[in-house]
């Protein structure tokens, strides 16, 4: 079975700081993935590697078995890989709607693009908002957005990096379902969050990054348990 | 009898004479480009304010140098002004409007040029001292003191600004303020009195500048257009906020072209500092000296 | 989206009519000397826009591009004899080829970069024709220009028609580019470039694109220049104003539509016309700054922009 993406010896220094490496990593096609790990561990690095925003020192990128190491991110945006940022970045004046025709735009098969934009702005429940300008969403409604946007390049994998930071809990619960729907459709999802509940339900596999490590890995019910994720989130525990 | 020998050592004084003047007008870019991240690209045009400001000064008896020092603190309150207008005007911070406020400069650099011209006229300008005119002779070399003289101010102000910035609260305060202004006003420290304080202090050089520049020859209301691309290659060359670097790269600059006008012809040497700034951007834009962004 | 395209091409045929048959209907030639000027200047914040409003890079050397298109011009008609249309074609591949090269040098790093590449571009382009031989140097040369045909109704109302079919056509382009998947590509640059190349846009070829079409157009403008001046010196065809007036009309009409650029030369080269007579040339400069000034600090999204505050109301 060919990985959806696979990752060997990926290293990322800058200057003296070694913010990433060595790192093995795999997904499989359609699977839920959450990174978790304290600030700082490299994970947006890592995703930063993975899309193309940085080049590693080291290290090869597969993405279906195809080597992507040296394409450039929007050649790897087109080729089915899709993000959300950490702190949304729509394009601001434009309207919704516009920035959805924007990944569409390098979408050959789609006949109508408004038609399809509308679709994927229903699908994340912000289609009463196509024509206002993205400057004037609220918190939730930038984070749809973002998924919206990353879902118009019908990638194959979505990196959802931190997409529900500082969202309340029925908020949360709204940003799951979306994701959850989309690997219903056939999306591997990859999860970077702090927001522990969230993670723990979605992830079929966690991994747990350190110090641009990866120090363990498993399933949700494994890691929470995992002595050594326990230390490098709640220090040292003197009672045993 | 001069041999080619005589034409090399004098083009190599001559460079590093001239590339130590361009220090002294780029120094104060240095501070607000370099540290503040502020592109202030009426750096050269307020270099020529410091030169007309020494030129008034001399029409009533004082020679540039006490008439630079008595600048020191009229240009520092000048650039103090201008920060706060500047920061007025932009009360936000992003990615447009980077390029909104040099923009601003820009508009601001040409207000300044034409106040100038319209306040002093069209015509060169120029300043007298004893040691214009003669020169220092030291074997094969022969070096003009209106040269030699304001060589002189770059280092003895990178000297003066490195012991302040690494020898002091408040010049520390600065440097900090350059990498993280929320760790700053944490420690209780207001980031914005900082950064005025900062471009004061570059303001201030300016006229060290302009006084260099008037003593090395006569000026004119335009002048700063020749300086900018100069100015701007040497601060990005030398690694955004290296001061030190600088006096280097500024010498380097300095020798390049006095080369081109040795053996090539003058008139091709404004083009000099601008090619080597193109290719430095496309070889290694993080400068020669400074860390990596 | 269809019926627009429509409305604007039966505009631009007017225009273009009007400017044909204007020779017999106007009779003072002081008319097509202004108008020239205006027109021109329609041409160059037009061009400026395409890279500094569409995409967000703002080009302080417009002069260099313009005062390239003025030299190359003249050098192809006086040393070869080519006519004017050839140096049109020849002024905006040598446009297309400078903007092509100062982006590829400079983009791939911070905006703040090209800009300030830019700015020394025009003492160096300045600088290499004071320096070739055959341009003139320092003292100009002259350009006299073949007679003008037969229809044209004299020397300037020849020129002012040819400026005018090079303005028609470049702010059609603007348009269609503003319209397309190329205007939107770099609206996106403009607002997020990270977010725009991890959404497939290609960001370099786009930059490099709006890089070229931009010189290219600057250049373009200069091209009649000799023909209507019949003289080329290096401090008018590099002159400061340009620069200025390249950046200022687009940011008061307002960057972010092709009508910008035209609102914006219309109104401040008017003005400017205006004032040289009256009053002198210096302040006409400071003039000019002040209002870039006040634009950048209080209206940044020009003339448009505030007519767009204005009609949103409270919906914002």
């Amino acid at each position: 079975m060919t990985t959806a993406l696979s990752l060997r010896n990926i290293e990322k220094s800058f200057g003296v700081f070694k913010a990433l490496g060595p790192v093995d990593l795999d997904l499989n096609p359609n699977e839920r993935l959450g990174i978790i790990g304290p600030n700082g561990a490299g994970k947006t690095t890592l995703i930063n590697c993975i899309t193309g925003v940085l080049k590693p020192d080291n290290g090869t990128v597969h993405f279906m078995g195809k080597d992507i190491s040296h394409l450039l991110p929007h050649e790897r945006a087109r080729l089915g890989i899709a993000r959300s940022f950490q702190i949304p970045r729509p394009f601001i004046g434009m309207s919704v709607l516009e920035n959805l025709l924007v990944p569409l735009d390098y979408k050959h098969n789609v006949h109508n693009k408004e038609q399809r934009a509308l679709e994927l702005l229903q699908s994340v429940g912000l289609h009463t908002r196509a024509q206002d300008p993205s400057g004037s969403l609220s918190q939730l409604e930038l984070r749809k957005l973002e998924l919206a946007r990353a879902l118009a390049s019908d990638p194959k994998v979505l990196i959802a990096d931190e997409a529900m930071a500082g969202l309340s809990d029925t908020e949360i619960d709204e940003v799951l379902d979306i994701l959850m729907k989309l690997n219903e459709s056939g999306v591997a999802i990859i999860m970077i969050e702090h927001i522990m509940h969230a993670v723990m339900r979605f992830s079929q596999r966690v991994v747990c990054f350190d110090t641009g490590q990866l120090i363990a890995a498993g399933t949700a019910n494994e890691i929470a348990n995992n002595e050594t994720v326990q230390k490098v989130y709640f220090g040292e525990q003197t009672h045993h | 009898m001069t041999s080619s020998l005589d034409i090399f050592l004098n083009a190599i004084s001559t460079g590093v004479v001239l590339g130590s003047i361009y220090a002294s007008i780029a120094l104060g870019l240095a501070i607000t480009f370099g540290i503040l991240h502020i592109p202030n690209v009426a750096h050269p045009a307020l270099v020529i304010v410091g030169a007309y400001f020494v030129y008034l000064v001399g029409q009533w008896g004082i020679s540039p140098i006490p008439a630079a020092l008595i600048g020191l603190p009229v240009f520092y309150v000048l650039g103090m002004a201008l920060y706060s207008f500047y920061s007025r005007t932009f009360e936000r911070k992003g990615q447009a409007n980077v390029l909104q406020s040099l923009t601003l400069f820009f508009g601001l650099s040409l207000v300044i040029e034409i106040a100038i011209a319209l306040f002093f006229g069209s015509e060169l300008k120029s300043v007298d001292a004893d040691y214009v005119g003669s020169s220092l002779i030291l074997g094969p070399i022969t070096m003009p003191y209106r040269l030699l003289v304001p060589a002189l101010f770059a280092p003895i102000m990178i000297s003066a600004l490195w012991l302040y910035f690494n020898r002091t609260h408040s010049g520390t305060a600065i440097r900090a303020v350059a990498h993280d202004d929320r760790a700053l006003s944490i420690s209780g420290i207001n980031p914005t009195w900082i950064k005025r304080h900062a471009f004061g202090i570059a303001t201030a050089t300016a006229v060290v500048g302009g006084a260099a520049l008037i003593i090395m020859g006569p000026v004119e209301p335009f002048a700063g257009r020749f300086q900018i691309g100069r100015v701007f290659a040497i601060v990005v060359l030398a690694g955004m906020g290296s001061i030190p670097g600088t006096l280097v790269v500024a010498i380097m600059i300095g020798i390049a072209e006095s080369f081109v006008s040795a053996y090539l012809t003058p008139s091709w040497s404004p083009g000099v500092a601008f090619a080597i700034l193109l290719l430095a951007l496309g070889l290694r834009p993080q400068g020669l000296f400074g860390a990596a962004r | 989206m269809k019926r627009n395209n429509l409305i604007f091409a039966l505009g631009a045929i007017l225009i273009l009519l009007a400017g044909f048959f204007a020779p017999s209907i106007v009779t003072n030639p002081f008319y097509f000397f202004a108008g020239y000027v205006i027109v021109q200047y329609i041409v160059i914040a037009t061009g400026w826009n395409v890279l500094g409003g569409y995409a967000g890079y703002i080009n302080f050397g417009a002069a260099a591009f313009f005062g390239s298109g003025v030299y190359l011009s003249a050098f192809l008609f006086n040393a070869f004899g080519l006519p004017l249309w050839v140096g049109i074609i020849g002024a905006a591949a040598l446009g297309a080829i400078l903007g092509l090269a100062m982006g590829y040098l400079t983009l791939q790093i911070q905006g703040v970069y090209f800009a300030i590449a830019t700015l020394g571009l025009v003492i160096v382009l300045e600088t290499i024709v004071h320096n070739l031989p055959g341009l003139g140097g320092a003292r100009g040369m002259a350009v006299y220009g073949p007679a003008p045909p037969e229809w044209s109704g004299g020397p300037v109302q020849y020129v002012f028609f040819v400026i005018l079919i090079i303005a028609v056509a470049c702010v059609a382009l603007a348009r269609w580019i503003e319209h397309s998947w190329v205007g939107r590509g770099l609206r996106a640059v403009r607002a997020s470039e990270d977010a725009a190349e991890c959404s497939g846009v290609p960001t370099l070829k786009l930059k490099l694109v709006a890089c070229s079409i931009s010189g290219a157009m600057l250049a373009a403008a200069g091209a009649p220049y000799p023909f209507y001046t019949n003289f080329v010196e290096p401090v008018t065809a590099f002159s400061l104003l340009i620069g200025l007036n390249a950046i200022a009309m687009p940011l008061i009409g307002g960057t972010r539509s092709w009508a910008g650029p035209i609102i914006g030369a219309i109104i401040l080269a008017s003005a400017q016309q205006i004032a040289t007579v009256t009053i002198s040339s210096e302040l006409n400069i400071l003039f000019v700054g002040v209002v870039l000034i006040a634009f950048v600090a209080l209206a940044p999204n020009g003339l448009l922009g505030l007519a767009k505050r204005k009609s949103a109301g409270t919906a914002q």
